[in-house]
């Protein structure tokens, strides 16, 4: 590695254009600069949306929308809050937040771990297809909707509606869920899925014993149309 | 889309400087609403026994001290008026309802923004950012203020169709979002003797708090049964004489974000309209929970 690959590159959105940054963080995938540090981040949407390479992103701040969005490989930072669309559509690598992250965290996730040190508000893993999320506290209503693939793991409590329409992803809650979504019910907890469990816990660094969590998953019976099921629509 | 932006001192020094706060945070949220601008100020209280109006007229040239005099001589007492671009300021030697009522009555060519002790309701179409020049918003001080840019959807872009909405003496209201059940809640609320001045769902929804709280229900209580009877989509934020509250919508379709630090709380309708104010980087943020109210009043000595 030469000395340029190894140098911390700060970049100051008091003072660069967001789109700047982002160009950027994209032209570094041929060569560069491989580890950031953004800082004033101020809100701002968009921060390294796209990025494709395996860089580490540190964000010294509060972001806006999309943050991270379609992350392919970049290990992703924040030190602060996240707001909505958080990792949306995140193809691998992580995105971990000290803070809290806004509605639809991880959403359509393909792959990678985005961990929320805090809590994620309403619609965390909306249509998740593969990627794992870890929340350290409680997560809003109507997560994991129509989840395909992956995992939710959520160390508090989960709102309304938790897996409506879920398909095959597992979800793992400690705390109490206000109510489950439909097709969603609780489900046997095998040891495969204390090892699942154990190894997200231990990738995300969160302290829980995986005993102390119950696992959510589909019914199966909205999968395809049957007038038997009507009822549970 | 909508913008919305509402902020709250905590000392005396922070309010002397409430207007360009304000006007940062507004400026921020200016391309979630270009269509038009307003805002909603708490400051200097008319003295007892009096009240004071904001007016708007759509005319440039309109003779402000005219009006001043009639309202000197119908009530008694002389104050001029404190003119900012259409809008001017007025304090009358009346209750406000009176104050009012004799505008309307006497001067149907004018428009009353707001009536009340201290608020101060500005509001006009265009670019937020010229209008916050245009009313020279960054010199105004006060305890607390609202700010609103509106993305108009489901009604024309006028000055009288922008927020805030007053909804009731010294109480607005500003909203992102949409109603769907405004135009039968307009005719129950115009049946219930309140005045509705424009086709607005935003209005209607001041109007609803205004009859809930002519009823006895408190503001909270007022937002709370706005749960079951207003439909559709909200971030709501409500001025009060002593503060403002938040409300958001059970499935929380619009955005919220608060914020407190040692100088001052703010409510946004995104983080980047709270970064733009001072010890921002340390305060505590959070996301309001749907479905609950927030409020924050002064306490009353």
């Amino acid at each position: 590695m030469t000395a340029t690959e190894t140098a911390v590159e700060t970049v100051d959105l008091t003072d660069t254009p967001i789109r700047e940054l982002n160009q950027r963080l994209h032209d570094a995938a041929e060569g560069g600069p491989q580890r950031w540090r953004i800082i004033h981040p101020g809100g701002i949407h968009a921060i390294a949306a796209g990025v494709n390479a395996p860089l580490e992103i540190d964000i010294d701040g509060h972001v806006g929308y999309y943050c991270a969005g379609m992350n392919k490989e970049a290990q992703v930072r924040i030190h602060g809050s996240a707001g909505v669309g958080l990792a949306e559509n995140i193809m691998s690598g992580s995105v971990i937040v000290d803070g809290d992250a806004s509605q639809s965290a991880a959403a359509t996730g393909r792959g990678g771990l985005v961990v929320v040190r805090g809590n994620a508000a309403a619609r965390c893993g909306i249509s998740m297809k593969g990627v794992n999320i870890v929340v350290e506290g409680n997560v809003g209503h109507l997560s994991g909707f129509m989840a395909q693939k992956g995992a939710l793991v959520v160390c508090g409590d989960a709102g309304e509606a938790l897996g409506d329409s879920i398909y095959e992803t597992h979800i793992y809650v400690r705390g109490s869920v206000a109510e489950l979504g439909a097709d969603c019910i609780e489900k046997e907890f095998g040891d495969f899925h204390l090892a699942e469990l154990t190894g997200l816990l231990a990738e995300a660094g969160v302290d829980c014993d995986a005993a102390d969590f119950k696992r959510y998953g589909s019914a199966r019976k909205l999968y395809n149309f049957d007038i038997d099921n009507a009822d549970a629509y | 889309m909508c913008g919305i932006a509402g902020l709250f001192s905590k000392s005396t020094a922070f309010e002397q400087r409430l207007g360009d706060h304000l006007s940062d945070m507004l400026i921020q949220m200016a391309d979630r609403g270009p269509d038009s601008a307003g805002v909603a100020f708490y400051r200097n209280p008319a003295p007892t026994g009096c009240s004071k109006l904001t007016l708007f007229s759509p005319d440039d040239q309109y003779s402000w001290d005219d009006l001043a005099g009639q309202l000197s001589k119908a009530f008694g007492g002389a104050h001029a008026p404190e003119v900012r671009a259409s809008h001017a300021v007025i304090v009358v030697e009346t209750d406000a309802d009176d104050a009012g009522r004799w505008v309307i009555d006497n001067h149907p060519e004018l428009r009353v923004m707001s009536a009340g002790q201290s608020i101060e309701i500005y509001k006009e179409k265009g670019d937020p950012r010229q209008f916050i020049e245009r009313f020279g918003l960054r010199e105004l001080s006060g305890t607390h203020a609202l700010g609103h840019t509106r993305m108009a959807t489901e009604s024309i872009v006028t000055t009288e169709h922008s927020h805030p909405f007053s909804t009731g003496l010294d109480l607005c209201l500003v909203h992102n979002g949409s109603l769907s059940n405004h135009n039968r809640l307009r005719e129950e609320l115009r049946r219930e003797g309140l005045t509705i001045q424009t086709d607005n769902d935003s209005e209607v929804a001041a109007a609803y708090l205004t009859w809930k709280m002519r009823e006895g229900a408190s503001l909270t209580e007022a937002l709370e049964s706005g749960l079951d009877d207003l439909d559709g989509f909200y971030t709501f934020a409500v001025g009060t004489a002593d503060g403002f509250a938040v409300l958001r919508d059970p499935i929380a379709c619009k955005p919220a974000v608060m914020s407190e630090s040692d100088e001052w709380v703010a409510m946004a309708s995104e983080y980047r309209a709270i970064a733009v104010l001072p010890g921002a980087e340390t305060a505590r943020v959070w996301e309001p929970e749907p479905g609950q109210v927030y409020i924050w009043e002064k306490q009353r000595v």
